[in-house]
């Protein structure tokens, strides 16, 4: 009989659609914001009221990748004519790609800092999922002195702001040699992120029964064999869902790479903004260099979404 | 094939003893059951033979080696449990071939397939080997962790109440099975469980287990005829053996509560029990009959038809007898009836310790 509704149903569930809309509206509107600015020509970025129908264009992301000058004067057509599709597009707003003396092209910051912020955000979600899948594990299944206290002092490390800290840990790292350097931050991302991963990844373990590894330790297999071949395809979803805040953490994380990193290991976060101070700024190159950083996260994302979705249902079960 | 055993085991979890002074043996090809209630420490004993769990006192040994410090791979033992049996994930045959494929076992990629097929085929779940577990009904999942554990050919059976989360239909259908099983395979089998049916159909020997004390070792013949103690009596049998508390005066069992008595011939086992005496006498319910002109007049309280056989309860004041009589009998409730007891059978006990006058000497 379920397929008979009352009207007040119907109403009801209308009104949940609408509403879940207008919530994905208010999430998707900065992100529809940054994509059209990042393809819009540079005179349109920032109209009053916002420009909706353009023609798309690349050239933010040919300025975002390049260095470049501006042009003292117009390039003669010679030049004009012998400049490659992507160098026009600069020319046209005004400015002129940086080339060494050999005649190569210069880039900008951003694929550098780009590839700092993937080496350091990887490496330490790995870390922290890692430490944090034994951290748990061990915690899990063995009597552990002091358990409790110790779990409560794993998670009294996130009781304070992190930027509390940064003017000490700016000293320590200064005094260490770690400042802008890659290890500093995911050393740095590492702790911060573990943890949240020892207790969520607790959670999750917590909820596989014991009796399949006994049955491993019976069968004949050691516990470290077990561990790899029993438990962790079960906790495989937690780590999934582990991993994803982790990136999500280390990928965002600004104040820290701000105060750390100025050049070798800077991250794309204080990155970015830092070029609306040069020059004027260009908001199209801007949006480019976000739209870009937002992707990793969406594959990422993405790739994962099935065991993120899929919550704890364990295969063989029964209770 | 192995011979257990475990000398003066205690195990303790923290403040709360599991186990006390637990003195257990199994004989090689045995099919020994544990039987005792929950947290009577059947899982623990079990726990602790596999190596899961280490004793805080005491020795195991198999094959008359201590394997104390050996861990649960070394020691080749096989453990079936009530849940949780299966690797999820897994097919059937990648179950099957779990505990062949450890490393301390080295064994050929042909000599797996052959065991494989082979005990597929003893467990009628051929059919089974390609599906995952999570497909399985519940008698097909402890099907394949029965053969999970026959695979490896280990030199005993733990098995933890492996037929209890079973319908009754099937549980009895595997209790055949496993007994035909065991016999065939000459195993020595370690059988927990909290059921005396399955204790009494399957055992070779029984331990009764009571807060962690091993109360009584023996045949299921001698559980259930010559019970240790009141515990053991209530223990096993079904419906359980009757209890009544008296006095033995002169050839007479004087049931001081209601006044009644009945005749006692039965040797007592000591010339202690006569007089005054405190007693508790114990009588199964098949060797209660009702007879026209007996001792002892009792009212019909209840009537349980079994089909070959009708369990009555009689209520002689408030005392309640169980009753085995033949289907035919012909009685309704609130009937007056008279019956008797077998007085070769009855048992008498110790009021203050329970313990029977036949064990006490």
């Amino acid at each position: 009989m379920a397929a008979v509704r009352t009207g007040s149903e119907i109403a009801l569930n209308r009104f949940a659609v609408v509403i879940v809309l207008i919530v994905t509206l208010i999430f998707l509107a900065p992100i529809y914001w940054i994509t059209s600015t990042a393809f819009k020509p540079r005179n349109l970025a920032t109209t009053i009221p916002p420009t909706v129908v353009f023609e798309p264009e690349i050239s933010p992301f040919v300025k975002l990748f390049t260095k470049r000058a501006q042009l003292r004067s117009a390039p003669t057509p010679e030049e004009y004519a012998a400049a490659p599709w992507w160098e026009r597009l600069v020319f046209d707003g005004g400015e002129k790609v940086v080339r060494s003396g050999k005649g190569e092209v210069q880039l900008s910051g951003y694929p550098s800092r780009f590839m700092n912020s993937l080496i350091v955000a990887i490496t330490s979600t790995v870390l922290a999922v890692g430490m944090g899948t034994f951290t748990a594990y061990g915690f899990s299944r063995f009597k552990v002195k002091g358990e409790q206290d110790l779990l409560f002092f794993i998670l009294s490390t996130r009781m304070l702001p992190p930027v509390v800290v940064a003017i000490p840990m700016f000293l320590m790292y200064r005094a260490v040699g770690l400042n802008d350097t890659h290890w500093g931050l995911i050393i740095l991302y590492t702790a911060f992120n573990l943890s949240f991963s020892v207790w969520l990844m607790k959670g999750f373990i917590d909820e596989i029964p014991k009796e399949y590894e006994e049955a491993a330790l019976v069968d004949g297999y050691t516990r470290m064999e077990a561990f790899f071949k029993i438990v962790l395809p079960e906790a495989a979803t937690g780590i999934a869902a582990t991993a994803v805040f982790c990136f999500i953490t280390a990928w965002n994380e600004y104040a820290f790479a701000l105060i750390m990193t100025n050049r070798r290991a800077q991250t794309a976060p204080p990155f970015i903004p830092s070029q609306v101070g040069s020059g004027l700024p260009d908001w199209t190159v801007i949006a480019a260099g976000t739209f870009l950083f937002l992707l990793p996260v969406a594959i990422f994302t993405f790739l994962l979404r099935n065991h993120l979705l899929r919550g704890m249902s364990f295969g063989a079960i029964r209770k | 094939m192995a011979h257990i055993q475990l000398k003066n085991i205690t195990k303790k979890f923290g403040a709360h003893t599991a186990l006390k002074g637990l003195d257990l043996e199994i004989q090689d090809g045995e099919f020994f059951v544990l039987l005792g209630q929950t947290g009577a420490g059947k899982t623990t004993t079990l726990r602790l033979i596999s190596g899961l769990e280490t004793p805080t006192e005491g020795d195991i040994l198999i094959d008359g080696v201590d394997v104390g410090p050996w861990g649960a791979a070394e020691r080749d033992v096989a453990l079936v449990l009530q849940q949780y049996s299966l690797y999820p994930r897994y097919t059937v045959r990648e179950n099957l071939e779990f505990p062949l494929k450890a490393k301390i076992r080295r064994l050929e990629r042909a000599e797996i397939d052959e065991r494989v097929n082979r005990v597929a085929k003893t467990l009628r779940i051929e059919h089974l080997l390609d599906r995952k577990t999570d497909r399985l009904s519940g008698g097909e999942m402890q099907r394949v962790s029965i053969g999970r554990a026959i695979v490896r050919k280990p030199r005993v059976f733990l098995m933890d109440e492996p037929l209890s989360a079973l319908d009754a239909k099937l549980r009895e259908a595997l209790r055949t099975e496993l007994k035909n099983l065991q016999v065939n395979l000459g195993a020595t089998f370690l059988f927990v469980t909290h059921d005396q049916i399955e204790a009494m159909s399957m055992g070779d020997k029984i331990g009764v287990l009571n807060e962690g004390h091993l109360v009584q070792v023996g045949t299921p013949n001698e559980i259930y005829n010559n019970p240790l103690n009141t515990f053991v009596a209530r223990s096993v049998g079904s419906p359980p053996m009757n209890l009544i508390e008296g006095e033995l005066r002169s050839g007479k069992a004087v049931m001081t509560q209601k006044n009644f008595e009945l005749p006692f011939t039965g040797a007592t086992g000591t010339s202690a029990a006569e007089g005054d005496r405190p007693l508790v006498f114990g009588i199964r319910p098949e060797d209660l009959h009702l007879e026209a002109g007996a001792p002892v007049e009792a009212k019909v309280h209840d009537v349980e038809n079994h089909g070959v056989e009708k369990i009555l309860t009689l209520r002689v004041g408030d005392i309640m007898l169980r009753a085995t009589v033949p289907a035919r009998t012909d009685v309704a409730l609130e009937d007056a009836v008279r019956f008797a007891w077998n007085p070769n059978k009855v048992v008498l006990f110790d009021r203050a310790s329970g313990v029977s006058l036949r064990h006490a000497g």
